[in-house]
């Protein structure tokens, strides 16, 4: 294949997107990290000496107790929206070839409301007297509303929720492309429809699944709307705890070192997801060079 | 010799896909050891007819008896058929060895004994050197013998195999051709092979059936197949035949231009009815020494040398279309044609088949 332009001239056209790069993600990152290392001011100013005591609290129990519970909220939401997202792309792939993107579409139409107003409604929806409470007592339910609302598995909800489309689309792609023969092919060399499903259409498939949850992993983590809306302030993640520092507590560096070490861990995920589709890729492509040779 | 015992009896049936009826009330038997072709033009339901047999579709009707049980509604895990795919199918993600061994894993034999049958296998498809390999390093051949060592470790009673050799060039099919039908004879597995291609059954097959629109329209042995078509349709779709287009008479065709071709008139044809005369250009001569109860003459139209033998188009009155004769290298070398020249035909009425058009 002939490159579209020289090289000089087609890393000319990536200028722009760098410029923007540089300085609406390197700087503001690059000061937010720098304010990690001073002191909180007496007044919720700061002071600029250089101290590491805010990566220390970060580790502080009662902090990583929020990191851990972040994790595992996260980590639940996680497990669920693939579970469900990776059975509704199933669904969408099996479906006839004309209906599918139909189905994607109405997969993916919630994204085109704003995430505030769809949590907003979930809160209709939760409520004491909401949606649901109305409808039990519609089959004849008298007892105390069930408390749904600012509960963790509200969050969960929430979470699920707002980033299940994305499963859908990342497990979507390789089960579409997935040849309908090689499950025929398991069938009749003797394995069941289980089988055929954990040995086959799984594995092939994985891929899909990992970068579906790693979106929805890494998203939930950081994310502080959903678990102030639904959780009430009840359920603290790393998010709202970024949050107060900066605007409650005025403690912009202790702010700054618990969003540091939030990047690091999505940074974490998304390299350790980053390494695995790699060396998957490298291994096709070392194959393909062996078959070429 | 004792009659062949039927492994397979495929009892008059039908499948439909909504209103298209892909297979229409089709019967016949398979016997044991033999190397059979469902041959037809695509969509004539022989694809339909193996999946069917395979246990991926399910007939509206009729059975399909494997030793005399029904399998017709045998999910494809549970019965003793195994299908070689046409894209192949072999799984990706795991080595040779693995797509090999995936079948007796899940029949849960001991692992020695899959070790044991796999290596073997392997070793008769000349896969050991690749047993380690993935299925995107291998080249189409290799990869085409994967399917087959995959379907046969299992020692299937019935071996499906849907177009076997439609993803290999020319050369490799011929090759393959010949290397199918020593693997069946070595195995000792009944073989059904579905294919398009009329040359490749007609080389492979011990007995064949020609499906056209759903239907079954003959068969019988290759030669049988060849020398005594059952029909117009058959008679065109394998080899290469003369038609002669006119109305039946006693003894033979009256042509439109008057002449009369000479041959067995079928029963079932009235006299006076549309009808075609054939005669297979092999058996068609060049200037006859003797006397041939049918005969013409043209002109050389176009000719094809193919070493073996010369075919000749030849512009002759009897039909529109030009009059195609293979003469043998050596009878052309005693007396050469070139274009343009006048030649005298002649064919025996014994080789002449005729049918309602």
């Amino acid at each position: 294949m002939h490159s579209v332009a020289p090289p000089s001239r087609s890393s000319l056209l990536m200028a722009p997107a760098l410029a923007w790069l540089a300085a609406l993600m390197v700087v503001p990152c690059a000061l937010v990290l720098a304010l990690a290392f001073f002191r909180r001011g007496i007044y919720g100013g700061i002071d600029y000496t250089f101290t590491l005591e805010n990566f220390g609290l970060v580790f502080d129990p009662l902090y990583a107790g929020i990191f851990l519970g972040s994790a595992r909220i996260a980590g639940t939401a996680t497990l669920i929206a693939v579970v469900i997202g990776y059975a509704a792309a199933y669904a969408i792939a099996a479906a006839p070839r004309r209906l599918q993107p139909i189905f994607l579409f109405f997969a993916v139409l919630p994204f085109w409301s704003n995430y505030l107003i769809r949590t907003y409604a979930w809160i209709v929806l939760l409520n004491r007297e909401g949606l649901i409470t109305q409808l039990l007592r519609w089959f004849g339910y008298t007892g105390e509303p069930p408390s749904m609302l600012y509960t963790e598995g509200a969050v969960i909800a929430g979470l699920v929720y707002n980033y299940l489309p994305f499963v859908i689309l990342a497990c979507y792609a390789p089960l579409s492309r997935l040849n309908p023969e090689l499950a025929e092919a398991s069938r009749d060399l003797g394995a069941s429809a289980v089988t055929t499903f954990r040995r086959v259409i799984l594995p092939l498939t994985v891929p899909g699944i990992a970068a579906g949850a790693v979106f929805v992993f890494v998203l939930s983590i950081g994310n502080f709307v959903t678990p102030a809306l639904l959780g009430g302030g009840r359920f603290q993640m790393i998010g709202n705890l970024v949050y107060d520092q900066f605007l409650t507590a005025n403690d912009w560096p202790f702010g700054a070192a618990l969003a540091m070490a939030l990047i690091a861990i999505m940074l974490l995920v998304l390299m350790a997801q980053a390494l695995a589709a790699d060396r998957a890729s490298g291994r096709a492509a070392e194959a393909k060079g062996n078959a070429d040779g | 010799m004792s009659e062949p015992r039927t492994l397979l009896a495929i009892d008059n049936v039908s499948k439909n896909f909504g209103r298209v009826t892909a297979v229409d009330g089709i019967s016949l038997d398979i016997r044991e050891n033999e190397f059979f072709a469902l041959l037809g033009p695509s969509g004539c339901g022989k694809t339909t007819l193996l999946r069917m047999l395979a246990g991926f579709e399910t007939p509206n009707d009729g059975r399909i008896l494997l030793d005399g049980r029904d399998i017709a509604r045998t999910p494809p895990n549970k019965r003793p058929v195994n299908l070689m795919f046409q894209s192949y199918a072999l799984f990706p993600h795991m080595s040779v060895r693995a797509n090999v061994s995936y079948g007796l894993e899940m029949e849960r034999l001991p692992a020695s004994e899959i070790r044991s049958r796999v290596d073997a296998i392997l070793a008769t498809t000349e896969l050991v050197p690749f047993a380690d390999r993935k299925p995107e390093q291998l080249s189409g051949g290799q990869k085409q013998r994967v399917a087959l060592a995959r379907a046969l470790v299992k020692r299937p009673r019935l071996l499906l195999l849907d177009e076997p050799l439609g993803a290999l060039d020319k050369k490799l099919r011929g090759a393959m051709q010949l290397e199918l039908k020593r693997l069946q004879h070595e195995v000792g597995i009944t073989f059904v092979i579905v294919t398009h291609d009329q040359e490749e059954s007609l080389v492979m097959a011990d007995r064949m059936a020609v499906l056209k629109d759903g239907k079954l329209l003959q068969c019988d042995t290759p030669h049988a197949v060849y020398e005594h078509p059952a029909d117009r349709f058959v008679a065109d779709f394998i080899g290469v035949m003369n038609f002669v287009a006119g109305k039946a008479a006693a003894d033979g065709v009256l042509a439109a231009n008057g002449e009369r071709i000479s041959g067995k008139v079928p029963a079932t044809l009235t006299h006076g009815a549309a009808a075609v005369a054939s005669v297979r250009p092999e058996r068609v001569r060049l200037f006859p020494s003797d006397e041939t109860a049918n005969r013409t003459s043209g002109t050389v139209e176009a000719l094809a040398y193919q070493g073996l033998d010369l075919q000749l188009h030849v512009r002759t009155a009897l039909s529109p279309k030009p009059f195609l004769v293979r003469v043998t290298a050596d009878a052309a070398d005693r007396r050469p044609v070139s274009l343009g020249d006048q030649v005298e035909l002649g064919w025996d009425a014994a080789d002449v088949r005729i049918f309602a058009e």
